[in-house]
C-alpha cells in the first residue's frame, strides 16, 4: 500500500481535543470534520485533499479515547498520518478504522508544509519526493498491517457475522 | 523469570504461562465498560451484521459524559444507549443516576485485583488502584470485544515508581502525580505499564490511588497499578467476592525504576496547554481566576470534597469566582450530604452540580468564555478543553482549587 500526497505538517503533542474538540463531539461526522485542528491550522479542514499526508512530531493523538479523532481525519480524505510517535489509543483507533498510521523518527524535520510525500506501509518507507529524501519508518507488525490493508476491523466483523450465519444454517440442516 | 502485574494479568488472560514485553497476545476480556460510546458501538455492530454480544453480564454501561442531556442530539444518543442496553441484554446498566463511569465501576463491584478491563474512555487506567489492568479503547475495537470477548494487546514494558516519604500538610495524591508527569513528561509511559510502590504509595487511600492511576494516562500509560493490600481488601468488602491478592514477582524485570522522596513536595499546578507543564503553586500565585471546578474522575471523591469543605468552612467563595462542585457519583453525593460537606460548600457559595463528567471535556455545564481562566481538579488542560480556545485551564488538587476560590486567584492551600 502506497499513499502519495501533499504534506500538512503539525508539531508535537497534537491532542485529541485539538483534532475533534469536545464542544463539537455531538455533531455528525460530516459536520465535525470541518473543525479538525481548526485552532492549529484554520485552513486545514477546508483545503486538505484526498490522499494528502499528515506529518507530525511526537505524541500525536494524545489525550482522550475518542475515535472521532482518527475518524474525522479519515473522513477528510487524509491518506496517512506519519508521526515521530503516537499516543497509544489514537494509534489503535486509527488501525481499527483502517487509517494508515506509521511512526518514523525525525520525520518532522525532513518535511515542510506543501512537500510531496510518499508513504509505503509495506516497506515502512517515507519519501519526501520534493526534497529527494527517503526515511526508514518503524515497521508495523504483520497483524496490524493486515488490519490496515483490510480497511479496519469492520470488514473483519462482517466476515465474522457471515461465518456465524453459515454455521447456524449448517446447524439447522444437520438437525 | 518473574513477571510484573501487567505481564501476569496478560499471561493469565491469554492462557499463557509466561509473557514478556514486546510480544503480541490475544486476551479474553473480564469486563467491558461503555459510557455514551455505547451508541457508536451498537451502531457499528449492527452495521457489521452482528446483533448479539459474547457475554452481556461482562458489560457495564453508564451514562456520564453529558447528563442530563444538554441538547437534542445528546438526548438522541442517550435514547440509543437505552435501546442498545435492552436489545443486547445488558443488566449492568446504570443510566444517568449513578455517576462517572470509573467511580461507578469500582463502587458497584465491577473491579477486582487481577482483572483485565477495557473501557471506551482513556481514564480506564483508574482500575489499577485496585490492582486491575484497565485501559482505554475506541468504539470500533469495543465492537470487536462485544462480538468476540477478545482483543489483541502488546505486552508492555513496565516502569516502577518507588514513592517514599509522608505527604506534607495539604499536599495530596494529585500533587504527586502532577509532579511526576511534570518531571518525567507526558510521554514517559507511552505504551507502558506503571507500578506505584513504596511507603508513600502504601499510605495513600484508595481515593488517592485512583487519582494517581487515573492521571497515569496523562503520561501515556497503558495500565497503572498499586499492589493490592489490606486497604484494597477493605474497600472491596461487601461489593466483590473471592478477592485474590495479586503482586508483581520480586524478580520481575522493569524497564526503569524511579525513586522519589516526596516528603518535601509543594502543591503542584499544571499550566496550559499540556499536562506536563507543571510547577509549584508559588509560580502561579496571584493569577486571577473566573471559574473553579472540583470534580471529575480524577478528584470528585469524598476526600476531595471533604478537604474543599475544610478550607471553605466559614469562608466565602470570592464574588468574581464561580465554583462548581461535581461529586463523582451518587454514592459520593449522598455521603457528602450526610457528612454535612455539601451544606458547608453551599454555605460558602459553591454551585453543586449533579454527578457526571460536567464541563471537564467541554460538552456542557459550565464552559469558559474567551479570555477566562479556570482552576480545576480535573485531568486535562488542553487548548479548548473546557469551552473557548482562548480560555485557560490550570490543573491542581482540590485543596489548591478551594484555596484559590477564597482568594479569587491561584493560592497556596497550606495557608489554610
Amino acid at each position: 500500500m502506497k499513499i502519495k500526497g501533499t504534506v500538512w505538517k503539525f508539531g508535537d503533542n497534537i491532542d485529541t481535543d485539538l483534532i475533534t474538540p469536545g464542544k463539537y463531539m455531538d455533531l455528525p461526522l460530516e459536520e465535525l470534520k470541518k473543525h479538525v485542528l481548526e485552532v492549529v491550522n484554520p485552513e486545514f479542514a477546508a483545503k486538505v485533499k484526498a490522499g494528502d499526508v499528515i506529518i507530525a512530531g511526537a505524541n500525536f493523538g494524545c489525550g482522550s479515547s475518542r475515535e472521532t479523532a482518527p475518524q474525522a481525519i479519515k473522513a477528510l480524505g487524509v491518506g496517512a498520518v506519519v508521526a515521530e510517535s503516537f499516543a497509544r489509543i489514537f494509534f489503535r483507533n486509527a488501525v481499527a478504522i483502517g487509517l494508515p498510521v506509521i511512526s518514523c523518527s525525525k520525520v518532522a524535520e525532513a518535511f515542510d508544509n506543501g512537500d510531496e510525500a510518499e508513504v509505503d506501509i509495506e516497506k515502512a518507507e517515507i519519501r519526501n519526493i520534493t526534497k529527494g529524501i527517503t526515511l526508514k519508518a518503524t515497521p508495523l507488525s504483520e497483524d496490524i498491517k493486515n488490519v490496515i490493508l483490510k480497511g479496519g476491523i469492520i470488514p473483519l466483523l462482517k466476515e465474522l457475522a457471515e461465518e456465524r450465519r453459515r454455521k447456524s444454517q449448517q446447524g439447522r440442516i444437520k438437525q | 523469570m518473574g513477571m510484573t502485574m501487567a505481564e501476569k494479568i496478560l499471561a493469565r488472560a491469554s492462557g499463557r504461562e509466561v509473557v514478556s514485553p514486546g510480544e503480541y497476545v490475544t486476551a479474553s476480556i473480564d469486563c467491558a465498560m461503555v459510557h455514551e460510546g455505547l451508541a457508536a458501538v451498537y451502531t457499528t455492530l449492527l452495521g457489521a451484521g452482528i446483533d448479539s454480544v459474547w457475554n452481556p453480564d461482562k458489560i457495564v454501561a453508564v451514562l456520564d459524559h453529558a447528563v442530563p442531556a444538554p441538547n437534542e442530539r445528546y438526548a438522541g444518543i442517550h435514547k440509543l444507549v437505552r435501546d442498545a442496553v435492552k436489545k443486547l441484554g445488558i443488566r449492568n446498566y446504570y443510566g444517568e443516576r449513578a455517576g462517572i463511569c470509573h467511580q461507578v465501576m469500582v463502587e458497584r463491584g465491577h473491579v477486582a485485583p487481577g482483572m483485565l478491563i477495557v473501557g471506551t474512555d482513556s481514564h480506564s487506567t483508574t482500575y489499577g488502584a485496585l490492582g486491575a489492568a484497565g485501559t482505554g479503547i475506541g468504539f470500533t475495537e469495543m465492537a470487536y470485544v462485544f462480538a468476540t470477548g477478545r482483543l489483541w494487546f502488546r505486552v508492555p514494558e513496565t516502569i516502577k515508581f518507588d514513592l517514599e516519604g509522608e505527604l506534607p500538610y495539604m499536599v495530596s495524591a494529585k500533587d504527586v502525580i502532577l509532579y511526576l508527569i511534570g518531571k518525567y513528561s507526558s510521554e514517559a509511559a507511552q505504551y507502558k505499564s506503571v507500578e506505584f510502590v513504596g511507603s508513600m504509595a502504601k499510605e495513600m487511600s484508595v481515593d488517592g490511588r485512583m487519582t494517581m492511576c487515573n492521571m497515569a494516562m496523562e503520561m501515556g500509560a497503558k495500565f497503572a497499578f498499586f499492589e493490592p493490600d489490606e486497604k484494597t481488601m477493605r474497600y472491596l468488602e461487601g461489593s466483590v467476592k473471592d478477592v485474590e491478592a495479586l503482586k508483581a514477582d520480586d524478580d520481575a524485570k522493569y524497564e526503569e525504576v524511579y525513586m522519589e522522596d516526596l516528603s518535601g513536595l509543594e502543591p503542584q499546578v499544571a499550566a496550559p496547554f499540556t499536562v506536563d507543564n507543571v510547577h509549584p503553586v508559588s509560580k502561579f500565585e496571584g493569577k486571577r481566576i473566573d471559574q473553579a471546578v472540583i470534580g471529575s474522575c480524577t478528584n470528585g471523591r469524598l476526600e476531595d470534597l471533604r478537604v474543599a469543605a475544610e478550607i471553605l468552612n466559614g469562608r466565602e467563595v470570592h464574588p468574581d469566582v464561580r465554583l462548581l462542585v461535581i461529586p463523582a457519583s451518587w454514592k459520593t453525593y449522598r455521603e457528602a450530604m450526610e457528612e454535612g460537606i455539601l451544606a458547608t460548600l453551599i454555605g460558602a457559595g459553591a454551585i453543586i452540580c449533579n454527578p457526571g463528567c460536567g464541563p471537564c471535556f467541554g460538552a456542557h455545564m459550565g464552559l469558559l468564555a474567551s479570555g477566562e481562566t479556570c482552576i480545576a481538579s480535573i485531568n486535562r488542560n488542553f487548548r479548548g478543553r473546557m469551552g473557548s480556545y482562548d480560555a485557560e485551564v490550570y490543573l491542581a488538587s482540590p485543596a489548591t482549587v478551594a484555596a484559590s476560590c477564597v482568594e479569587g486567584k491561584i493560592a497556596d492551600p497550606r495557608r489554610y
